[in-house]
């Protein structure tokens, strides 16, 4: 689901810079087929994960997402200790520390805001002359966050080659979650621990 | 909901991801409805910030009345070689025009904005260039003629005015726009501004101008946008700014 959806955005952000930057506009040009693409990925976006919350991975997931969710103490004292740069090995950390969960909430609002903004300039004969520069102001300035957030995004995917490597085959070393996420370690391992995340 | 059943976990900590995405969405939606002032005004600090500088990252950046370029074959196209303006149709006398002939004419010079249906404007535009009735005069319109057929050389894009709107005043066929020649990406060396309507009927990269006896609907309009597309009377519109 995460691949699908990264694959969408991709090719989101491409569309969306030749529609938008006037040398990819000189460089490419075609802007009805570029609009349609743009359109036709942007109305799929939330489709893989609507489908797997259905699917057969549905249970991790909707745990996953109860996980990304709920923040604790200890997640606002990592990003204060993260932002000092001060240590936090003895902070509990779940499966997801706080600055993934942040990023997760992000990625579902931008999906949404661009999803209504991008309505509004598509089906733009239901609204307001003034509405569609608003929703237009929204999805360009949106677009921006997005693109810098993705940058982030990758940038720190490249530099946790284990986290990396566990996007593509689902584990992680119990090494690793002993050190990186303790407090999943032991939800998954002790089965009365209450712990930072729900139990599976 | 107990501590010891798994399916129904107590939850612990604050639900602060979803709180970030209604956040999110509540400010996307006022965005919407309040964002084009506020995006006017962005305007504004960008112009103030990029004054004096060579850059066109003003025009980059989200907010503000700046020019869009949109194109629908590949690219900005160039003009071919020996580059004419053909005048034709239902005229007595079929016009072949290069870009000294428009300016030899007598000239018509517009200061209004260039308003595009998606909702971005540009205020204050200037053009110059021949007013379209004075080439319709020049090639003389013949009885049964109702409308006008443009084309352009990009090879896809076409588009259309009826006689009456052709002859408005502030319909001119351009050579200047900016107080310069109209570069490339604008559409140069030659195209149409049709001021009371919608950007897409100032068709660019002029190639020709037929005279024809019904009104054939243009690129955008066989797409669903508006044939007689006055800013603020079509496409929908309410409240739109009518220069």
């Amino acid at each position: 689901m995460h691949w699908a959806t990264a694959l969408l955005f991709l090719v989101l952000i491409v569309t969306g810079a030749c529609l938008y930057v006037p040398q990819l506009v000189g460089l490419v040009g075609r802007r009805n087929l570029i609009t349609q693409i743009h359109l036709y990925a942007g109305l799929a976006l939330p489709l893989p994960l609507i489908g797997c919350l259905s699917g057969s991975w549905g249970r991790a997931l909707r745990d996953d997402i109860r996980r990304l969710n709920r923040w604790s103490g200890d997640d606002r004292r990592w990003f204060s200790a993260v932002l000092h740069r001060q240590p936090f090995g003895h902070l509990r950390r779940g499966k997801f520390n706080a600055g993934q969960k942040l990023f997760a909430a992000f990625t579902l609002g931008v999906m949404g805001v661009m999803l209504m903004t991008g309505c509004v300039m598509r089906w733009f004969y239901l609204w307001p002359l003034s509405w569609r520069s608003g929703a237009t102001f929204v999805h360009d300035l949106v677009a921006y966050l997005l693109v810098v957030g993705v940058l982030a995004h990758v940038g720190l995917a490249l530099t946790h080659p284990q986290a990396l490597r566990s996007m593509f085959t689902g584990r992680v070393t119990r090494a690793w979650a002993k050190r990186h996420a303790g407090a999943w370690l032991d939800e998954v391992e002790l089965p009365d621990a209450g712990g930072v995340d729900a139990p599976r | 909901m107990s501590q010891g059943d798994p399916r129904q976990p107590t939850p612990v900590g604050r639900p602060v991801g979803r709180r970030v995405v209604l956040a999110m969405l509540g400010l996307g939606a006022a965005g919407v409805v309040a964002g084009a002032p506020v995006a006017h005004g962005v305007g504004d600090v960008l112009d103030s910030l990029s004054a004096g500088t060579e850059s066109d990252f003003a025009g980059l950046l989200p907010g503000g009345d700046y020019f869009q370029l949109y194109t629908v074959a590949d690219g900005f196209p160039a003009p071919p070689p020996d580059y004419r303006i053909a005048v034709n149709g239902l005229v007595d006398r079929p016009l072949s025009l290069s870009v000294a002939d428009l300016e030899a004419m007598p000239a018509t010079a517009l200061v209004k904005p260039f308003q595009c249906v998606t909702g971005w404007r540009v205020p204050a535009v200037h053009w110059e260039g021949v007013g379209l009735g004075h080439l319709l005069d020049e090639a003389a319109v013949q009885k049964g003629a109702k409308a006008l057929l443009f084309k352009s050389f990009d090879g896809v894009y076409t588009e259309s005015l009826t006689l009456a709107q052709a002859r408005l005043p502030d319909v001119i066929v351009a050579y200047k726009m900016l107080g310069a020649p109209i570069t490339r990406d604008h559409g140069g060396p030659v195209r149409l501004y049709v001021a009371p309507m919608y950007g897409y009927k100032s068709i660019k990269w002029l190639s020709e101008i037929s005279v024809v006896d019904k009104v054939h609907p243009g690129y955008w309009e066989v797409r669903g946008y508006a044939v007689n597309a006055w800013v603020g009377r079509s496409n929908s519109d309410v409240g739109a700014p009518i220069s």
